[in-house]
């Protein structure tokens, strides 16, 4: 059994006795899947990075109070990760997201939060990238979201120093109702936690208790 | 910046345009038609959809060309049909003091005929017989009658390497090289040097348009990059296919007469080609180093080794070291893939292992070659000719020795040394070798 693999567009194969007991062929070759590096190991229990024994990590502990709890990452950001989610985000090709599909549903499943929420994009973001790659790692996971905030217009994040983007000014606003539930956040990257903190304060003042993450690559150090 | 000297020629998506004062000017068409095909990239097979934000529906875009922006059903497609540029003062003159080989003579005639006539023509060259210096007539008669020509190349590195030859010959006309991220992207020149990719971006552009090595991957494999040169010439053009070693295809239709082309036989030193040497070497996936290469190596002084992946090659690289230590390996995703060859270049890697990534281009005077596992499907016959085309390129050092070593001889390499041979014998009967 054969099909096309989502990154070099060559052929996967599975034995065809793996296809006669249901098993789907998979979605990477052997050779790109080998570039994908999970996150495997000690890390912080709060941030998801990698430690050489498991604790909370000097950045986290330098966090100011909040309803924000965890953030789980699948995978490091590594050189094949950085040009995947470029391909997904930027590019915008959106079927990549089933590659996490299955990763997102388990952990989703294990977090028991009472609703699931996007991170929102402004929107002249949205309109130049035709979809919100929150809520495309959402969908093929087969969650059911709930749209709490809204974001106004700001600079490119990703152009902003890390000192930058600790101090980072709010830019998202609750648009939906949270009372006593339990959120959970899901995103393409980790890096500094800043984007998760803002979430979170936006997410605090429409009323929700608690705040986890998942996103799929963990980023810095 | 005025818009034609961008814009003519081309045909793009609306993030590659910046805003325009006069619509007028532009003609426009929908990324995408039903039953699926991307305009631009002529795929058909490889699709994906997704909720738009920008029109409202499960809407479809190309995954083959999203490299180049995405192409959407939602996309437009801008050409402009404003003025294009004129030619440059003195278009087309040709500073060059060289000569022409006999065999170059004719096919030079050939192909300056079939542009004027706006016909398709088939330069078959052996590996160092000079098929650049064949184009030279022809594309300067073309500036001088104020056409647009293109060069087409297979990779980025062609496309880098021949824009300096080609500037230095046409000084008037200074070529645009374009490839992923050049930084030529948005100059305007009648003659420009392109990856087949890149060509993607043009739309009946070109009164000439010039394949080079048609036989490389992956214009061969890819559809879509026959598409780009199509979609880029102009209906009426010529079209000019150089080639070291055709497909067996294309080798019949030439031998019938169904596609017309010029024959160069013989290499400009007017030596023979190096006609290869078939050993049987046993498994060679067990051993990763045969004896009989060992053994093969002991009188070389530069040697080029060709495995059929990098695995197998990474296994044997240790093995090589042991004996010398001036071994190097380099694959297409190696980083330091140019100071290697700039290393065996200078003499100071005596062994250089490495995959079909070598097999064109490269020119190392002296230097031997072998290829290891040379039944593996991925030598073709056209990848083994292109291989043995390495050895007795250079004038001082016009012989080399080429060893095929094999578990189990394949078609591709009889025909491989068939064809060599065939070459050398006509360059005899013709007088092209002394
Ligand atoms: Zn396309
Ligand atoms: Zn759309």
């Amino acid at each position: 059994m054969r099909r096309r693999c989502l990154l070099c567009d060559g052929e996967t194969e599975i034995q065809s006795w793996a296809a006669f007991f249901g098993v789907k062929p998979p979605l990477l070759c052997e050779n790109c899947s080998k570039g994908l590096q999970k996150l495997t190991g000690p890390s912080c229990e709060i941030c998801s990075r990698s430690m050489k024994e498991t604790g909370i990590c000097t950045d986290c502990a330098a966090w100011d109070k909040s309803i924000f709890h965890s953030n789980h990452s699948f995978y490091h950001y590594n050189d094949v990760m950085q040009d995947l989610i470029a391909r997904f985000k930027y590019r915008g090709d959106y079927v990549l997201a089933d590659l996490f599909a299955q990763d997102i549903r388990r952990a989703a499943r294990e977090m028991k939060c009472d609703l699931v929420c996007p991170v929102p994009l402004s929107v002249s973001r949205l309109a130049e990238r035709r979809f919100n790659q929150s809520e495309a790692l959402i969908e093929p996971a087969g969650l059911q979201k709930t749209l709490l905030l809204a974001r106004r217009e700001s600079n490119k994040q990703s152009k902003k120093s890390r000192a930058e983007r600790v101090t980072a000014r709010q830019t998202f606003y609750p648009v939906g109702d949270a009372s006593g539930k339990s959120v959970l956040v899901i995103d393409d990257i980790y890096t500094t936690g800043a984007t998760m903190r803002l979430v979170s304060r936006a997410l605090e003042q429409a009323g929700a208790v608690s705040v986890k993450s998942i996103t799929i690559a963990r980023s810095g150090s | 910046m005025n818009p034609s000297s961008f814009f003519a020629g081309r045909e793009l998506i609306d993030e590659e345009i910046p805003v325009l004062s006069d619509v007028n000017l532009l003609a426009t068409r929908p990324g995408l038609s039903y039953p699926l095909l991307c305009h631009r990239c002529g795929n058909t097979t490889n699709f994906a959809s997704h909720p738009c934000t920008r029109c409202g529906t499960s809407c479809p875009y190309c995954r083959n060309c999203i490299q180049m922006g995405k192409v959407s059903s939602c996309t437009t497609l801008y050409r402009w049909l404003g003025p294009h540029p004129a030619h440059p003062e003195g278009a087309g003159t040709l500073h060059w003091s060289g000569t022409l080989s006999d065999g170059q003579q004719a096919a030079s005639e050939n192909v300056r005929r079939a542009i004027h006539n706006g016909q398709e023509h088939t330069v078959w060259a052996v590996a160092g017989a000079g098929k650049t210096e064949v184009l030279f007539r022809g594309i300067s008669e073309a500036l001088q009658q104020g056409k647009r020509v293109c060069i087409a190349a297979p990779r980025a590195d062609v496309v880098r390497e021949l824009a300096p030859r080609l500037q230095s010959v046409f000084p008037d006309t200074p070529p645009v090289a374009l490839y992923g991220g050049s930084p030529d992207r948005n100059t305007y020149s009648p003659l420009v040097i392109s990856t087949t990719h890149q060509l993607l971006r043009f739309y009946e552009a070109f009164d000439v348009m010039i394949v080079d090595e048609v036989d490389a991957f992956p214009y061969t494999f890819d559809a879509s990059l026959q598409f780009a040169v199509q979609k880029a010439r102009k209906k009426e053009s010529s079209l000019i296919y150089l080639t070291a070693t055709p497909e067996p295809a294309w080798q019949e239709d030439i031998q019938y007469g169904k596609r017309e082309a010029t024959l160069i036989p013989a290499r400009y030193h007017r030596h023979p080609l190096p006609v290869p040497e078939t050993k049987w070497c046993g498994n060679w996936k067990k051993s990763l180093v045969p004896a009989a290469i060992l053994d093969w190596l002991k009188d070389k002084n530069k040697a080029l080794v060709f495995y059929p992946h990098i695995e197998t090659m990474d296994k044997a690289l240790p093995l090589f070291q042991k004996i010398d230590s001036r071994v190097e390996s380099v694959h297409a995703q190696d980083p330091l893939r140019k100071e290697k060859v700039e290393a065996m270049r200078r003499g100071e890697v005596r062994i250089l292992l490495t995959t079909t990534i070598l097999e064109r281009g490269v020119t190392f005077p002296g230097v031997d070659v072998a290829v290891v596992g040379s039944e593996d499907r991925i030598f073709t016959e056209s990848a083994l000719v292109q291989i043995a085309g390495r050895a007795g390129r250079s004038a001082d050092c016009p012989t080399g020795k080429v060893t095929f070593f094999h578990y189990g001889k394949t078609n591709a390499m009889v025909r491989a040394v068939k064809q060599i041979q065939q070459m050398n014998r006509l360059g005899e009967e013709r007088g092209l070798l002394d």
